[in-house]
């Protein structure tokens, strides 16, 4: 057991500088910007969803939270059916991916994981990043290759839209990332411009960050009330205090 | 409504209650800032026992359904998503408002004669509330969780001979796995909250026995009036009891801010490893405990040697059951103690903070030098503490409260 003690505490001492050599890169994410929402639910379901799951978000909650719905409120059936559920899934289902996981461990050595908590465990820098970090590589089985997720299972699925994208070994020590020996140049663009790619991505992490917590949409509008409400109270208390103590000699 | 009470009153010692503990107890009239800490940690654990039954009530106690519970009252349970906030929220509120408390303790003398087991009964109380907060932790199942427990729990095979056999007694299995998961849910939803709750009153009926310290360390009870009242104490209600309801309100908000703006506090209040669900095979890069535990882990991490280092850890805790010994003093309060003692303070919490930050982050060497001398700091505020305290010079306190 001391030996197990003993490789955690090399394992936490050893681990930083081995990670640490791809300078994550910023994005702005707005979780309340609609518009980017459904952008980004759209770009999920056309391009994540048939290996990665949302299984703690449901597609009906999804769509109310998105604003796929009709005059009255209610979520709008078809154009959620038609547009976003890619399985035989009902509304009320969670999002669930429909490859068999024995087929995933053949085809990628893993069952995908599932993408619901994933903004939170790891940051919407690092999804930004991990996802703009791939590039050719012929040695891996599927071709691609990723910087901050060196030999990571996935390929890349959204090379047909930032185009071909090669790792070159830097000449000198770029300011952005000192620590990386590789720079990644674009060699053939794809369907969309960077910038478009760029935007499309900052989307994709958008939903992600929401689905991470839908909650995050409706706790900072009750935060304001419940603090307000407190502060009415905190003020009757005050005046109540002043007055009490006013009485003492 | 008087009969009721009269009634009421014939069978239960409640007037007599109400006037000896709060309208006719007599509290030094000069109470500062730091007094209202024993009342917000009161609000807290109420706080935490109401949302801890109902996240109970979804809560799942298996490997395989914990985690997916936890992420159901987040989303599918109304309200549910405030409940576990408010809980993991509570939680670090708990040993803010704890740390705070004993500080408090620390500068004014309050473990000083006759205070001495009411600070006792407050060192089982945070040591219980350690435990409680461990166990908690294991609960949503996540890797942090796991991995934190099989580390802690690890720590006991350090015991010369009976180690091992005691860890996996204590896990209830050779790994962290279902019989601990659940052993730690019963322990932390009823065997601690209820010692917790017991301790608590005993905490308060010691308390109200001696009455409260002040921030001068002057005692009312030398000079009372014809009608034997304290001079300058003045009664607990409604004095203090509208002074601490403005107290309460001020931390509400501040808690409510956090709860609703910013509920994992940046990876401090709920880790962001947490959110992936434990998986033996996957060791996290790196495993840290939640920010109260840290400056205790730090002192865990800096002894090369396993034993030694739980003994120093266990010590940095245990020592501190001892203040009202080490504590040679005449004097209470910081405000008349020597010049000695003002800077021991200092350092001690300034090394305090310090472990407490270098015990959530990777370890350096030049890190791990820092740790060992805030270390080494943090004892000696204790060692030394009989030797400076006693022949440090000191002021002369008034007689009365001015």
């Amino acid at each position: 057991m001391s030996r197990f003690v003993m490789c955690l505490l090399l394992i936490l001492m050893c681990s930083l500088p081995a990670l640490a050599n791809v300078t994550l890169l910023p994005v702005r994410i707005e979780v309340r910007d609609r518009a980017a929402l459904q952008r980004g639910a759209k770009f999920f379901m056309n391009y994540c969803s048939g290996c990665h799951s949302l299984k703690y978000l449901r597609y009906n909650r999804m769509a109310k939270d998105l604003g796929l719905t009709t005059d009255d409120g209610k979520v709008d059936k078809e154009l959620l059916v038609s547009n976003l559920i890619f399985t035989r899934a009902s509304m009320r289902d969670p999002i669930e991916i429909s490859m068999p996981a024995v087929d995933a461990r053949q085809w990628f050595g893993r069952v995908p994981p599932d993408l619901s908590l994933t903004a939170r465990e790891r940051g919407p820098a690092w999804l930004y990043t991990y996802l703009k970090s791939f590039y050719k590589d012929t040695k891996r089985p599927f071709g691609t290759n990723n910087l901050l997720m060196p030999d990571v299972a996935m390929p890349n699925v959204l090379a047909p839209l930032i185009g071909e994208v090669m790792a070159v070994e830097k000449t000198s020590r770029s300011v952005s990332s000192p620590q990386s020996p590789l720079d990644l140049v674009l060699v053939t663009p794809g369907e969309m411009s960077a910038p478009r790619f760029d935007s499309a991505l900052q989307d994709l992490v958008t939903f992600l960050v929401y689905t991470a917590e839908p909650v995050k949409l409706v706790r900072f509008r009750i935060g304001v009330f419940v603090l307000l409400f407190l502060g009415l109270w905190l003020l009757v208390a005050y005046l109540l205090k002043k007055l009490y103590w006013q009485k003492l000699p | 409504m008087n009969v009721l009470l009269n009634w009421i009153d014939a069978r239960f010692p409640l007037l007599s209650t109400w006037k000896s503990h709060a309208a006719e107890y007599y509290v030094p009239k000069n109470l500062n800032f730091y007094y209202v800490f024993g009342i917000l940690a009161f609000v807290v654990l109420v706080l935490q026992l109401l949302t801890g039954l109902w996240l109970t009530m979804f809560y799942t106690p298996t490997v395989t359904g914990a985690f997916s519970s936890i992420e159901y009252i987040m989303r599918d349970v109304s309200y549910g998503w405030l409940i576990r906030y408010v809980h993991t929220t509570g939680a670090s509120a708990f040993f803010i408002v704890l740390y705070l408390h004993m500080f408090r303790g620390l500068l004014y003398g309050s473990y000083q004669k006759p205070r001495e087991l009411v600070w006792l009964l407050g060192m089982l109380l945070f040591i219980l509330l350690m435990a409680e907060a461990f166990f908690g932790y294991l609960l949503p199942w996540g890797q942090m969780s796991y991995w934190g427990a099989q580390v802690i729990t690890s720590l006991f095979g350090a015991i010369p001979y009976v180690g091992d056999s005691l860890v996996t007694w204590l896990r209830g299995d050779f790994h962290v796995g279902s019989a601990t998961l659940q052993r730690f849910f019963a322990l932390h939803v009823i065997g601690i909250p209820l010692l917790l709750v017991v301790l608590v009153y005993l905490h308060v009926v010691a308390l109200h026995k001696v009455g409260s310290n002040n921030p001068q360390g002057i005692d009312i009870h030398e000079h009372l009036d014809d009608a034997g009242k304290p001079l300058d104490g003045i009664p607990f209600h409604p004095y203090y009891t509208v002074k601490d309801f403005v107290a309460v309100l001020v931390f509400l908000m501040g808690f409510f801010a956090v709860v609703f703006f910013i509920p994992d506090m940046g990876g401090y209040f709920l880790e962001f490893s947490n959110f992936a669900p434990a998986d033996p095979l996957v060791t996290p890069d790196h495993i840290s405990p939640l920010w109260y535990m840290t400056p205790f882990y730090a002192m865990l991490r800096v002894v090369p040697d396993k034993l030694f280092g739980v003994i120093v850890m266990g010590g940095g805790i245990v020592t501190l059951l001892f203040m009202p010994w080490l504590d040679k003093s005449p004097v209470r309060s910081m405000h008349y103690k020597g010049v000695f003692s003002k800077y021991a303070l200092a350092f001690f919490i300034i090394s305090f903070f310090t472990l407490g930050y270098l015990g959530t982050v990777d370890i350096t060497p030049i890190r791990q030098l820092v740790a060992r001398i805030c270390t080494v700091v943090y004892f000696s505020y204790f060692i030394l503490m009989p030797f400076y305290s006693r022949y440090e010079a000191h002021q002369t306190p008034s007689s009365r409260i001015s």
